[in-house]
């Protein structure tokens, strides 16, 4: 964002021409006016909506009062609460970490000379074209105790014995509930990363190679920091959109089995929609906005460090 | 599958000599490399997709029965479940919805977007900078810390339980994406053409539809196929703000409709699912290029 608008300030030098422009102020504020309106209502006051309803008793129906930090001091000694933050930053951590290097291993293989490369790129995208959720029916399906697909490959090459119980078993309703959202996610960051890889010139490659670099070492110090800037935005929309994700749960687990798949967005759905308790969800919906911050203000500090190596601006 | 066997044994001999550029690998090792992997991502990555298709074709004494029938083609395809999804649930007027919501919500977000943008992009208003980050930082605001407060405002509001609910709180997140996405677009438009037509004693309004609009036409598709993907597949708001089967979307309706008590109709599920999929993939395979160039358009800036 920030270089975005340093080049503006190169690129235009027409600023001679305002005079041109009358009242540029007025003109600029009824072109956002639409924008403006709709954001306002529904996004700027539903957000300052929320934190207030957080701090009430408002209940589907009834109108709250002002109860002050009680849903905060609540949620401090909910043990459910506190599962769900560590189950969200696990399943966020995890999830992140394998569907970056899953995704950049998939961005560096379609950098290669392919036959029908296009084709590829087009049809592994399709998980994250195709609704969530209905995927997320595929998998529940896939998953199922008694005949899941999988289980079922699994005995007939007489690995294990008995079916897989994906989604009953505690730790295996994590590692399944993060298997699905690696596989929605790995197409995103494998072909906006491969966007990123196909505008590093071939010739550092080539130089790099005639001075003898092995293929890791091309990688290391010249694919990955020309990558690094994408990577960061790239890594922060995935980190965000994990962190808050709500359907893959809702539809695979509801949060169970024994809460230990609920994230803060299924505890907060649950406590206020058929929980009636909207003051307390919009409490946990409020206790997510430090993560979201300190993750944004983590890749956008990252994203600056790298630039200033780059010699960037900064 | 052999070829891979075949190779595997030279493979890994291979890695010695490979200081040279990828095209001059040898084929073994680009098996080993390049082709298996691709192989297992494909596989793994298109496997739901086959196995929903395959489930919503066999009959229901086939779909559990592995060991009678293969498990992984319809012996005896049917279009049973497809039929009673049509004809005997709500599934078609949740089809309708979904459209005309994704349609209503995509307009409504494309329209305020394009001035938007235009408006942050070129005319340049004190405070145009920030605005552009505002927006981007709107586009970071997740459905899922807004749904309880817009549910009590659409309650408020008296658009409660109807479609309206939904074709005007999707512009929430489509409004930042698509004018993100059309301010990146803009800005690759030559300033010197409004330049020309400034001179020339244009207005903003004609400068916008007769030079920039016409010009940013593949930006508008972007911006107006993404934005439709991004309603017709959104979940949350649809199911807070939904309670009546006849207005439910094709996503709430197939999960809360369609699975009844502990007897869950997998053949039905899956081809629900299917078909749900099939517009948002008809679309996408149509414009292709135009949505890779959305989705990377929007995180390149």
């Amino acid at each position: 964002m920030a270089d975005a608008a340093v080049q503006d300030r190169i690129l235009l030098p027409s600023e001679p021409k305002a005079s041109l422009l009358k009242s540029r102020g007025m003109v600029g504020f009824l072109f956002m006016l639409p924008a403006l309106a709709f954001l306002l209502i529904f996004l700027t006051y539903p957000l300052g909506l929320g934190v207030w309803l957080g701090f009430t008793d408002t209940r589907i129906g009834r109108d709250g009062i002002w109860i002050g930090l009680e849903n905060y001091q609540l949620l401090w000694e909910d043990s459910l609460f506190w599962l769900s933050v560590f189950n969200t930053l696990l399943y966020t951590i995890t999830a992140s970490i394998l569907k970056f290097a899953l995704g950049l291993w998939l961005a560096l293989i379609l950098n290669e000379h392919l036959p029908f490369k296009s084709f590829f790129r087009a049809v592994l995208l399709l998980p994250w074209v195709v609704p969530t959720v209905l995927s997320a029916i595929a998998f529940w399906w896939i998953y199922d105790s008694q005949f899941s697909v999988i289980s079922w490959g699994l005995i007939e090459l007489g690995i294990i014995d008995t079916p897989i119980n994906f989604l009953g078993d505690m730790e295996n309703a994590r590692a399944s509930v993060i298997a699905a959202n690696v596989w929605r996610g790995i197409p995103f960051v494998a072909i906006t990363l491969l966007a990123g890889l196909q505008t590093i010139s071939p010739s550092l490659h080539e130089a790099a190679t005639l001075d003898g670099a092995t293929g890791w070492q091309r990688f290391r110090h010249i694919t990955l920091p020309m990558l690094s800037p994408l990577i960061a935005v790239v890594m922060t929309f995935s980190v965000l959109f994990t962190f808050t994700d709500f359907q893959l749960i809702y539809v695979l687990t509801r949060g169970g089995p024994l809460n230990a798949t609920h994230l803060m967005a299924t505890l907060s759905f649950q406590r206020a929609i058929p929980g009636g308790q909207l003051g307390e969800g919009a409490a946990i919906a409020v206790a997510m906005i430090p993560f979201l911050l300190a993750a944004i203000l983590f890749s956008y500090f990252g994203l600056q460090r790298r630039k200033w190596q780059q010699g960037g601006a900064d | 599958m052999d070829v891979v066997t075949n190779a595997v044994p030279r493979g890994t001999a291979a890695p010695d000599e490979s200081v040279g550029m990828s095209y001059l690998d040898r084929l073994p090792r680009r098996v080993v490399v390049v082709y298996l992997p691709l192989a297992v991502f494909t596989f793994v990555l298109l496997f739901p997709f086959y196995w929903m298709t395959v489930t919503a074709l066999k009959p229901n004494h086939e779909m559990t029965d592995f060991n009678n029938y293969s498990p992984f083609w319809p012996s005896s395809p049917t279009l049973q479940h497809i039929y009673y999804l049509l004809f005997e649930t709500s599934y078609p007027g949740w089809l309708w919805n979904t459209m005309l919501v994704a349609l209503g919500s995509t307009i409504l977000s494309l329209a305020a977007s394009v001035f938007a943008a235009y408006a942050i992009e070129r005319v340049r208003f004190a405070g145009s900078r920030w605005t552009g980050l505002a927006i981007f930082l709107a586009y970071l605001v997740p459905p899922s810390i807004l749904f309880i407060p817009l549910a009590v405002m659409t309650f408020k509001f008296g658009i409660y339980d109807s479609k309206l609910a939904l074709i005007f709180t999707y512009p929430t997140f489509l409004i930042p994406f698509c004018t993100w996405l059309l301010m990146g677009y803009f800005r690759s438009i030559p300033y010197e053409l409004e330049e020309c037509a400034l001179v020339d004693g244009a207005s903003r309004w004609q400068i916008l539809t007769k030079i920039m609009l016409p010009l940013s036409v593949p930006g508008l598709i972007s911006a107006g196929i993404f934005a439709f993907t991004l309603s017709w597949n959104e979940f949350i708001y649809a199911l807070t703000f939904i309670q009546s089967s006849e207005n439910k979307t094709v996503p709430v309706g197939v999960l809360t409709e369609l699975v009844r008590g502990d007897v869950y109709e997998w053949g039905a599920l899956m081809a629900g699912a299917l078909l749900g999929s099939l517009p948002v993939v008809l679309l996408y395979s149509f414009f292709v290029d135009y949505y890779v160039a959305s989705m990377t358009g929007a995180v390149k800036e």
